[in-house]
């Protein structure tokens, strides 16, 4: 695709920027009401898991939702390929050692 | 005055319309009889002398009353064409800091004695002095551009409006919001160039008080040091009169919001 298909000549520009400033806005509301500690507190559990898995900074998110009034504060762990590998230098726990 | 009521004309975004919007607003509420300053916040970069036409006559500003250096009213400048209207202007080379919390209520308090309306013109962005004009006020209108980048900034200026104002730091009612949406063009609008006034509204969700259209007769205004209100026959004048009865609870309909009907005729010789 070249530059210039960028530039859609059939669809409007007015309902372009709508669509964007609705996306935008949205995620400015979510970034201003969000408490002052949720991006420590995804420091921290990063940091807890990434003890046991390997997982890096945008494999974690955490947002904050309210609905009349009730807060849901959704964590989400995106987890390596092949699926909760366990870090090769740590120990297996117990449990996982074939018998 | 008991009832006096402190407007603040704020947008985040610079150049969409505050200074022009404050200086016909103010002079549209001293027409119809209120008592109103309007005083300029934007230190270090005054303009609202200018649009008013009043720089000759400045001799004290906002940062020497604040400082003790001259008395309110040896500040304040009486519009000589309006009856009931009065500026005071902003200092042109002081820093910005000058603006201090006490040193500004103590001024609106001093001009809450004599006026009806205090009209406060923002300056741009979201720092110190624009905080310092939204403050203390009571209603806001709140200047947007059918842009996305000041869309976006009138929402941030939403978010602090309902959070960092002296009304809801002591659990009074929040500040009234306005919305007001200036350099309008219908044509481009229905070209699906432009972003309507409904899709506005409907993202920033506030009551709309009214539309001004890009008009020519703005510059011409602004030329000549007259507020834009006070050209009775331009589009612009009218719909900033639109905007003030509606302020004052009229309701009137929206004008200068569909495409001007080109008239047979223009439409043959192809003028407008
Ligand atoms: N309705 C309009 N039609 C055409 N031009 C306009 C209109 N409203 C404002 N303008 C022009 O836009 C420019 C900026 O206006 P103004 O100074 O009122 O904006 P502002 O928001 O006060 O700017 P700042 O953020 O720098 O204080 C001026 O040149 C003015 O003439
Ligand atoms: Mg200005």
């Amino acid at each position: 695709m070249g530059l210039f298909d960028y530039f859609n000549a059939n669809r409007k520009s007015a309902e372009v920027a709508k669509e964007r400033l609705s996306i935008l806005i949205t995620r400015d509301k979510i970034q201003r009401d969000r408490p002052s500690f949720l991006p420590q507190l995804q420091d921290e559990l990063l940091a807890v898991i990434k003890k046991y898995v390997d997982i890096n900074q945008d494999d974690i998110s955490i947002t904050l939702d309210r609905e009349q009034d009730c807060e849901i504060l959704e964590l989400n762990i995106t987890l390596p390929e092949k699926s909760c590998q366990q870090r090769e230098d740590k120990p297996l726990p117990e449990r996982a050692r074939e018998p | 005055m008991t009832n006096t009521k402190i407007i603040v004309i704020t947008s985040g975004k610079g150049g969409v319309g505050k200074t022009t919007t404050s200086a016909a607003f103010a002079m549209g509420l001293a027409l119809e009889g209120h008592k109103t300053a309007v005083v300029d916040f934007d230190v270090g970069l005054r303009n609202l002398d200018l649009i008013m036409g009043c720089e000759r006559r400045v001799v004290y500003d906002f940062v020497n009353v604040i400082n003790k250096e001259a008395r309110l009213n040896q500040a304040l400048i009486r519009d000589k064409r309006t009856e009931n209207l009065y500026i005071l202007p902003a200092s042109q080379t002081k820093d910005k800091e000058s603006l201090t919390m006490e040193g500004v209520e103590t001024v609106l308090n001093e001009l809450k004695e004599t006026f009806d309306y205090i009209v406060c013109d923002s300056p741009a962005g979201i720092e110190h002095g624009a905080f310092m004009a939204m403050y203390f006020a009571d209603e806001a209108v709140v200047v947007t551009n059918p842009e996305i980048s000041s869309v976006r900034d009138s929402d941030r200026i939403l978010g602090l409006l309902a959070s960092k104002t002296k009304r809801v730091v002591e659990n009074r009612t929040p500040v009234k919001e306005h919305l007001l949406l200036t350099r309008y063009s219908p044509e481009r609008v229905s070209r699906g160039e432009m972003l309507s006034v409904k899709d506005i509204q409907e993202i920033l969700s506030i009551p709309l008080l009214g539309v001004i259209p890009e008009s020519e007769a703005v510059l011409t205004a602004s030329n000549q040091g007259v507020p834009v209100i006070a050209n009775r026959n331009s589009d612009a004048g009218m719909a900033y009169q639109d905007c003030v009865a509606r302020f004052l609870g009229e309701d009137i309909e929206m004008r200068f919001i569909d495409p001007k009907k080109k008239s047979i005729f223009s439409k043959f010789f192809g003028g407008n």
